[in-house]
């Protein structure tokens, strides 16, 4: 007896699916990316964790991973598909190297086969749950972009998954500007960490960044942020408004 | 060449270890009207002799642009080189879609090798019977290249295929050393005169040949009628038997370009030179 067996209304455009299944919700995620441009590259942030629904279960999950020469990918969302993606794109670069000539797929080209490949299957009702971020330099163009489970992808200066739309990217659009040094870069990303680590109830204090720049790929060793807990108006929360929720 | 009992299939070996069913389709290249291509560091040209059979008729169409970055002029059977064009056309324009990068032309012309080598090994196929000259820009800049029915392919500074190609060859090799760092209308001037080469006395106007440029800023696209008439006239005043040694006349300035002197290095370069790059 299948639990999960699907059960398909008559007038279904769904095709046949005997066994099949298709991705209906994500099991361990990963939260918020939050990446921006600098003087020299890419900066991009993601903590470490890996959430079994509301349980943060792991706590030593690599986000963010380096792809053939020119690409850093990092990604929030299911973690397995994330793996399943690396394995896609670990045979792209595979087959670009096999062909050992002059050229090589730059973040363009990798952002681009990466929207074709979460587009199509989003249209299959079997998506890849993740919103990826795609940075990369190569000849000097420095590139970053994103793209979500159901194909949507663009570029910019800055960008974020999940959480850090809403609270990062406010933050980013107030002080982000051409030609930011790696110090200035990495303090501006550690703003917007430190706000996801108080306000996202998925994120945990291990975070990791990671810089590419024309030389390659540097992901940093894992670390935590300071928090500050001593606000006045944390010592005591119930004050406006006793209650018990 | 003559028939022998081992040129039935082109599966079948010669003791020789020769395919002759192979080296016919190579025939049928060069028995094709010609085609000629040269590049420099930034541009790529490619020629044709365009004769219709009859005045009543249009030309053959034998340059085909592939994409942007992309042509092709063939010699030979056209109809294959009409296939193979299209099956370029749609490698250039998948890739382009799942990568929204144009196709190292590098990459597409192995492609095309690898298909005419499967028709070398087939038994129920038969080999291409068209010379493909691609030219093409990528990121490691101007390319061109020579794509053999025998699923050979070679990179050239210049080259001719077709019928009396040795003699735009012939020029070709004379003059290849300065087409790296010539201007784009040298470049197009050149190949004019590498065609009238290969129409050995007749007189080389627009309604005979046809000329195609890429380059850097300059996507792939065939010169018109009118264009490639204006250059004719402004070199035309030498006759065509114009030795070796002396180099065509300096243009006047009768032309769009503000190019005319042709390279002084070139005049030195007697003999002929050797043709691997």
């Amino acid at each position: 007896m299948n639990f999960m067996a699907s059960k398909q209304p008559e007038n279904s455009l769904l095709g046949p699916e005997s066994d099949s299944q298709r991705t209906l919700y994500p099991y361990v995620t990963g939260t918020s990316v939050v990446a921006l441009k600098y003087k020299d590259g890419i900066l991009m942030a993601a903590d470490m964790g890996g959430s079994y629904g509301s349980t943060l279960r792991y706590k030593s999950v690599e986000r963010m991973k380096p792809i053939g020469k020119h690409s850093l990918l990092g990604a929030s969302g299911e973690i397995s598909d994330f793996q399943e993606i690396l394995r896609y794109l670990d045979e792209l670069i595979l087959y670009d190297n096999m062909w050992d000539d002059g050229n090589s797929l730059g973040p363009k080209e990798v952002h681009n086969y990466l929207t074709r490949v979460m587009y199509n299957r989003r249209n299959k009702f079997n998506p890849l749950w993740n919103s990826l971020v795609l940075g990369g330099v190569k000849n000097g163009q420095k590139y970053l972009g994103t793209v979500s489970m159901i194909g949507v992808n663009f570029e910019d200066n800055h960008v974020a998954t999940g959480f850090g739309n809403h609270l990062a990217r406010p933050i980013l659009r107030q002080e982000w500007h051409e030609n930011l040094s790696f110090e200035d870069g990495v303090r501006l990303l550690e703003k917007c960490m430190r706000v996801l680590l108080y306000r996202d109830r998925s994120a945990v204090n291990k975070l990791q960044i990671a810089k590419i720049t024309e030389d390659g790929v540097t992901i940093s060793q894992p670390y935590s942020l300071k928090t500050y807990w001593e606000f006045s108006a944390f010592e005591n929360p119930a004050q406006g408004a006793i209650g018990s929720w | 060449m003559f028939r022998n009992q081992y040129d039935t299939d082109v599966t079948t070996w010669s003791p020789a270890g020769r395919l002759f069913q192979v080296e016919y389709a190579m025939e049928a290249v060069k028995q094709g009207s010609a085609a000629i291509g040269l590049r420099s560091k930034t541009h790529v040209v490619l020629g044709c002799v365009n004769k219709a059979n009859s005045e009543l008729s249009s030309h053959q169409k034998k340059i085909f642009k592939v994409d942007d970055h992309i042509g092709v002029a063939i010699a030979g059977l056209t109809a294959d080189g009409r296939v193979l064009s299209r099956y370029m056309r749609n490698e250039c324009i998948n890739y382009s879609f799942t990568y929204e990068s144009p196709l190292p032309v590098g990459r597409l012309v192995v492609q095309l090798a690898d298909k005419a080598q499967v028709c070398t090994q087939r038994s129920w196929k038969r080999p291409y019977g068209v010379g493909l000259l691609v030219a093409g820009l990528d990121e490691s800049g101007a390319h061109l290249y020579y794509n053999c029915p025998s699923g050979n392919y070679f990179e050239y500074q210049a080259f001719a295929i077709g019928s009396r190609s040795q003699a735009a060859k012939t020029y070709l090799e004379r003059r290849f050393e300065s087409f790296r760092d010539t201007t784009r209308d040298d470049l197009v001037k050149d190949a004019l005169m590498a065609i009238r080469e290969t129409l050995q006395g007749e007189t080389l106007k627009s309604s005979v040949c046809t000329v195609a440029v890429v380059g850097v800023g300059e996507p792939f696209h065939v010169l018109d009628q009118g264009t490639v008439q204006q250059m004719i006239d402004a070199f035309e005043i030498v006759a065509e038997q114009e030795g070796p040694a002396a180099e065509p006349d300096v243009d006047s300035g009768q032309e769009a370009s503000a190019e005319p002197e042709p390279e002084q290095g070139a005049a030195a370069g007697e003999g002929v030179a050797p043709m691997d790059i």
